[in-house]
């Protein structure tokens, strides 16, 4: 998500899904959609109704791959290859859609001179630093100036902290080149970055055949521009890389050059893994962000004073200009009357971070006994979690450990059950941990909103009462809250004011006293202080703290008393625009679509007939459309700011730049700041290769995030010990760490097993026959699954050697119908430098026919 | 701007009920998911379209979760993604996997046909024949053909006979050894007279499986197959409808017929299923003239015998 919003401005998919059903062309890649989203796939098919081109780039032939046009496969980990060369064609080749280009993105504008890249120095970009293992972002800087563009990059830890970047802003228009004469301009940048990635290349890389490549640059070029549209649809199978932030900021390049974003059809939908995961990072469960991608306070950075913070958060241009309103609605949100200058708004009472406090790392410190007790929500991380031997030990290291699930899950149970206990290695007696598993409520036991792929939140209504001592997540919380609250209520420290001055007065309702979720609902979308009228926009945000809100983009969700937008159910008929406007909500401000200002040419106009989705209506002088705009909707297409004025936050946009987030307003196929670990996307290898990187000396991600350890051995690029290449997913049957579909009878007999799945080709070599048992190995661990001979497996020939792949799914354990060996077992702790998501999608294994002793199975 | 050849994926009835708290079942439901009105009298049927199959097996646990069918023996076959074999007592949708993914021997294709090809997915049920076998073998009317023109078991009539297993010649029926009984697919019979369009078709994401009246199918389906001709998919055909294969010996019409995309075998279905019944004339024939030259052999044999000298008193 950090990609798409260092690129576009929202970290979020920026077209709804139903919009794929106008799309010309699209291009699944990084995700087996018919299989993890066959819901959303019914818009594919409709595309395709429609004569649309369906593409599949895969490591697998999949489910999906069986309905497209095109089945282009790649070895795994080599996305930026494949995606890199299809930014070279694009480029070479002329195809780019240079009107929207040029006004919408910043293709045009110069970057520092000093600015040296990947191709010059052999895999690094200028400003790296061997001694702190980081990059200094000044040369990638616009030329003479600085140019934060986005809040995310508050989490860069290197080089010139964002806040200080923030008052050297300059105060004028940025530097331009509108004929891309400038060596420096970012159309050279990105021509010279590319040059290598030829279609000859992207075959030695990827092993993808250059007809084939060249097939799939065709058709997406070939369906974009003024009459067309392409959209990419993308999943965890990008983002689990050492450089999954980077593969998506490829994918942007790519539709922002084409001019594909931001209108019908068009667009990048990021298909998220879980019904409400786009809410979690919404809400938000992420350590670094408080509601609404506010960032998180840090101890080491200068967030020491609520006047700091907000100094050295609030840009000056574009929306995020409106920085104190939310951040002050927010306290006031949590602290009531208690928010006021004299307790600086309670902005003291939010803990501050000091680093990574993810998952991996957090998993590490249990391990090390630095994390001591541990709250598991919804959460299988001993079959969901990477090194799950690793994640085993942490746990079995704590204090205690709650775990809430619908079943007793292997996190709960790996004490007693998992495979080193018994096979008599380990007693559970030598586990100190005291584990209290608590029976929770299932989706149609509870009152609450789902927040979906693209944003949509839908509210669902409780159907029947949990069962027996099952409770809802949110009574869970609620209740212990109120616990602690009556703990510390008349204690002397001030150190509990935190917790004593919250507000957490949710309406109890019911037999067992659950809180009211629309109330909850209701903070979130915010109202007036202190009168407590529903806030019906964020456009009515406050800095003055005369508004409170949970999450300022959720602002409109529920705009009065007794209107729940989430509940709504008002579809457009048959004849309607489709864009279901009364069909719940869509943040920001019930906008289906982002960015739909790039919907029209820099004049307002619609592109094409074909393609009107949002324009300017000249007669009323306002934007208009079948969407709501994602602009002020007053403001006139040719609008340009007065710079001797020094205009402040939206008045510093043009017209004509749609990407409003952002501080230049135009799409960033070169990212100044926020990615750590470089502007443009270039090829490296994952952590753990068979094969040397072909683009550059450097081998990997230079700044991916590594945890080398005892209990976490990686294995050397090309290392002959684990010479294949492996690949972790999921199946249609079941849900991630296999809870509750494994214990669903229907649903575990689909996918009964777990299984290996390895090319005929490597299973003539080993004597392997479907249904054979084989030894799946790492340096982290063994395990033993049956065989599925298959040729939607396939060798690849990479840079003259046959490279072999096999694939395992990833969701099973030792509980329910369906069981199989932990494939997580097999996965190392390593992550990408932006998120520390894992990298499971592309690592390194051997295998052998046969079992394992019942003593190593580990 | 929707297709033609599918019902439009809002019908015009959602609009009537965005409540979400409603005080009655909707009424007429299928109205809304399927886009008709179920009418006794009418007969209905599915068309189940494999070029638009992903996989996704949603039907069968929909069928299973609303018919209340337990789960079958676990285990991992070696049929791809098909874990749960067969049609059975107590698994009425079946959704098998082919893999076509070599083209030729060592090569695999990347250039595809459009919509489904080279992994086929096709999710297989009851044909609710016209003239259904099952029908006509069952002694004791507890198969019978419902007002919807389906055929459904009434398990509190059948006696566990069987007869109609062997009389189906796609192997659909089969008795259930905990109660002794023939079950199979109802085409969802209680859902049908309370207006909702059976589970699997709901619950159908890719409207592979569509629900409706049988003529209304025929026509969508015979258009599909000319538009996918017209892209290229020549190896698109009906099997079930009338004239087709599958609609072979006596059986006149599937009302749930299918689309595919190769021979019928390679599906696991009959190339020219018959009814055991156009078998019983000449199987009759066979059998009197069996028992009309067993009759005289046994006379000849018998005559032969009175004349021929006995053996044992020959010395």
């Amino acid at each position: 998500m950090p990609s798409l919003g260092a690129t576009f401005g929202r970290g979020a998919a920026t077209m709804p899904q139903w919009e794929l059903a106008n799309s010309d062309c699209v291009i699944i890649m990084g995700s087996n959609m018919a299989e993890n989203h066959p819901v959303a796939f019914r818009f594919v098919l409709e595309a395709k109704e429609r004569g649309a081109t369906i593409i599949h780039v895969d490591p697998r032939f999949t489910r999906t791959s069986a309905l497209a046009d095109i089945y282009a496969p790649i070895r795994c980990g080599s996305d930026i290859a494949f995606l890199g060369g299809l930014i070279r064609h694009i480029l070479a080749n002329d195809l780019w859609f240079k009107e929207y280009a040029l006004h919408y993105t910043n293709l045009a504008t110069i970057i520092n001179d000093r600015y040296q890249d990947v191709a010059e120095l052999d895999g690094f970009f200028s400003g790296w630093d061997p001694e702190s293992h980081s990059y200094d972002l000044e040369t990638w800087q616009y030329r003479g100036e600085a140019s934060p563009q986005k809040l995310e990059e508050n989490h860069v830890t290197t080089g010139e902290p964002y806040s200080q970047k923030l008052r050297r802003i300059s105060s004028g228009a940025p530097p331009v080149d509108l004929t891309l004469k400038h060596p420096s301009c970012v159309y050279n940048i990105l021509r010279r970055h590319y040059a290598a990635y030829t279609p000859e290349m992207v075959e030695r890389v990827t092993g993808c055949p250059k007809d084939t490549f060249l097939a799939v640059a065709e058709a997406l070029t070939r369906n974009s521009g003024r009459e067309r549209t392409g959209a990419w649809c993308y999943a965890v199978g990008w983002t689990h890389h050492s450089t999954g932030v980077q593969i998506i900021r490829a994918a942007g390049i790519i539709q922002a050059l084409l001019g594909n974003i931001g209108r019908p059809g068009g667009g990048i939908l990021a298909l998220r893994g879980h019904c409400s995961i786009q809410g979690s990072t919404d809400v938000p469960t992420l350590y670094n962000m408080l509601p609404g991608y506010l960032p998180h306070p840090h101890a080491l950075k200068s967030d020491a004073t609520f006047k700091e913070y907000l100094e050295g958060q609030t840009n000056k241009r574009g929306y995020w200009n409106n920085f104190p309103k939310f951040a002050k609605s927010l306290l006031r949100a949590w602290y009531g009357e208690h928010a006021n200058d004299g307790t600086e708004w309670g902005y003291p009472w939010i803990p501050k971070i000091m680093g990574d406090h993810s998952q991996l790392p957090m998993t590490m410190a249990m391990a090390d006994g630095t994390i001591r007790g541990l709250l598991l929500i919804g959460q299988n991380p001993v079959v969901g979690g990477h090194n799950s031997r690793l994640v085993r030990k942490g746990l079995g290291n704590l204090e205690w450990l709650v775990v809430r699930e619908t079943f007793e899950s292997e996190s709960a149970s790996f004490w007693y059950k998992c495979p080193k206990v018994i096979s008599g290695e380990l007693s559970p007696s030598q586990i100190k941990t005291e584990i209290f598993l608590l029976p929770a409520a299932l989706p149609g036991e509870k009152d609450g909103t789902f927040t979906n792929t693209h944003r949509l939140v839908q509210w669902h209504d409780k159907v029947v009462e949990p069962p027996a001592d099952c409770r809802s997540d949110l009574w869970f919380i609620y209740h212990l809250g109120k616990r602690l609250k009556a703990l510390y209520a008349g204690t002397p420290d001030r150190r509990d004011d935190p917790i004593r001055h919250l507000t957490w007065d949710y309406p109890e309702m019911g037999p067992y006293n659950d809180p009211s979720a629309q109330a909850v609902l209701k903070e979130i979308n915010g109202y007036t202080w202190p009168d407590r009228r529903q806030l019906v926009s964020p456009e009515e945000l406050k800095d003055d703290g005369s508004t409170a809100c949970g999450v300022w983009i959720y602002s409109g969700v529920f705009p009065k008393d007794g209107h729940n937008q989430a509940r709504s159910h008002v579809p457009d008929g048959p004849d309607g625009p489709g864009t279901h406007l009364g069909w719940g909500f869509a943040w920001p401000d019930n906008r289906r679509m982002l960015y739909n200002r790039a919907a029209a040419d820099p004049a307002g106009k619609p592109w094409s007939e074909r393609k009107r989705y949002v324009w300017w209506q000249d007669r009323e002088q306002r934007w208009t459309g079948h969407d709501v705009p994602d602009f002020p909707p007053d403001k006139a297409p040719g609008y340009k700011p007065d710079w001797s004025k020094d205009p402040q936050g939206m008045a510093a946009i043009d017209g004509d730049s749609p990407f409003t987030m952002i501080s230049d307003g135009k799409s960033s196929l070169f990212v100044t700041s926020g990615m750590k670990d470089g502007p443009v996307p270039a090829h490296y290898e994952p952590v753990e290769s068979p094969v040397h990187n072909l683009f550059y000396h450097q081998q990997n991600n230079p700044l991916a995030k590594k945890w080398l350890r005892p209990d976490n051995p990686y294995h050397a690029p090309a290392d002959p010990a684990y010479p294949y290449a492996i690949t972790t997913y999921r199946l249609t049957e079941h849900h991630s760490g296999g809870m509750p579909t494994r214990m669903v009878p229907s649903l575990a007999e689909l996918q009964p097993e777990g299984f290996v799945e390895i090319p005929p080709e490597l299973a003539r070599e080993k004597d392997i026959a479907t249904l054979d048992w084989v030894v799946v190995s790492t340096a982290r661990g063994s395990v033993e699954a049956k065989a599925m001979v298959t040729h939607r497996l396939r060798p690849f020939t990479i840079d003259g050697r046959t490279i072999y792949q096999v694939g395992m799914p990833f969701h099973f354990g030792w509980h329910g119908y369906a069981t199989g060996a932990i494939a997580n077992t097999l996965t190392a702790i390593i992550g990408d430098p932006n998120t520390t998501i894992h990298e499971g999608k592309a690592f390194t294994c051997n295998l052998r026919k046969g079992r394992l002793p019942v003593r190593a199975q580990k | 701007m929707t297709s033609a050849v599918y019902p439009p994926a809002v019908p015009m009835r959602a609009r009537d009920h965005t409540e979400s708290t409603l005080s009655r079942v909707i009424p007429d439901e299928s109205e809304l998911t399927a886009g008709i009105t179920i009418r006794p009298g009418r007969t209905y049927g599915f068309f189940t379209d494999t070029s638009l199959c992903i996989g996704c097996k949603a039907c069968e646990v929909a069928c299973k979760e609303w018919n209340a069918l337990p789960a079958q023996q676990i285990g991992l076959t070696a049929n791809s993604y098909d874990h749960t074999r067969e049609l059975s007592a107590i698994t009425w949708r079946h959704v098998t996997f082919i893999e076509q993914i070599e083209d030729n021997p060592g090569c695999r294709a990347n250039r595809l046909k459009p919509f489904q090809s080279h992994w086929l997915m096709m999710s297989d049920v009851c044909k609710h024949c016209k003239q259904a076998g099952c029908l006509d073998a069952c002694p004791t009317g507890a198969l019978f053909r419902t007002e919807f023109g389906t055929v459904v078991v009434q398990q509190d009539i059948c006696n566990g006979c069987a007869y109609c297993v062997p009389a189906c010649p796609f192997g659909v029926v089969e008795i259930n050894f905990s109660d002794g009984k023939a079950h199979k697919c109802t085409l969802c019979y209680d859902r049908l007279k309370g207006g909702f369009e059976p589970a699997c078709a709901k619950s159908c994401p890719t409207n592979s499986i569509q629900f409706g009246e049988v003529d209304v199918l025929l026509t969508r389906a015979a258009r599909r197959v000319e538009k996918l001709h017209a892209l290229g998919v020549d190896n698109a055909y009906l099997y079930g409808a009338p004239g087709t294969a599958g609609a072979t010996g006596g059986i006149q019409q599937l009302y749930c017929f299918f689309l595919l995309l190769d021979r019928p075998e390679v599906y696991n279905l009959p190339v020219a299923p018959q009814l055991p019944s156009g078998r019983v004339a000449k199987s009759l024939g066979t059998g009197l003239a069996a028992v009309a030259g067993l009759g005289a052999l046994a006379a000849v044999l018998m005559t032969q015998q009175s004349k021929a000298p006995r053996p044992g008193r020959k010395r």
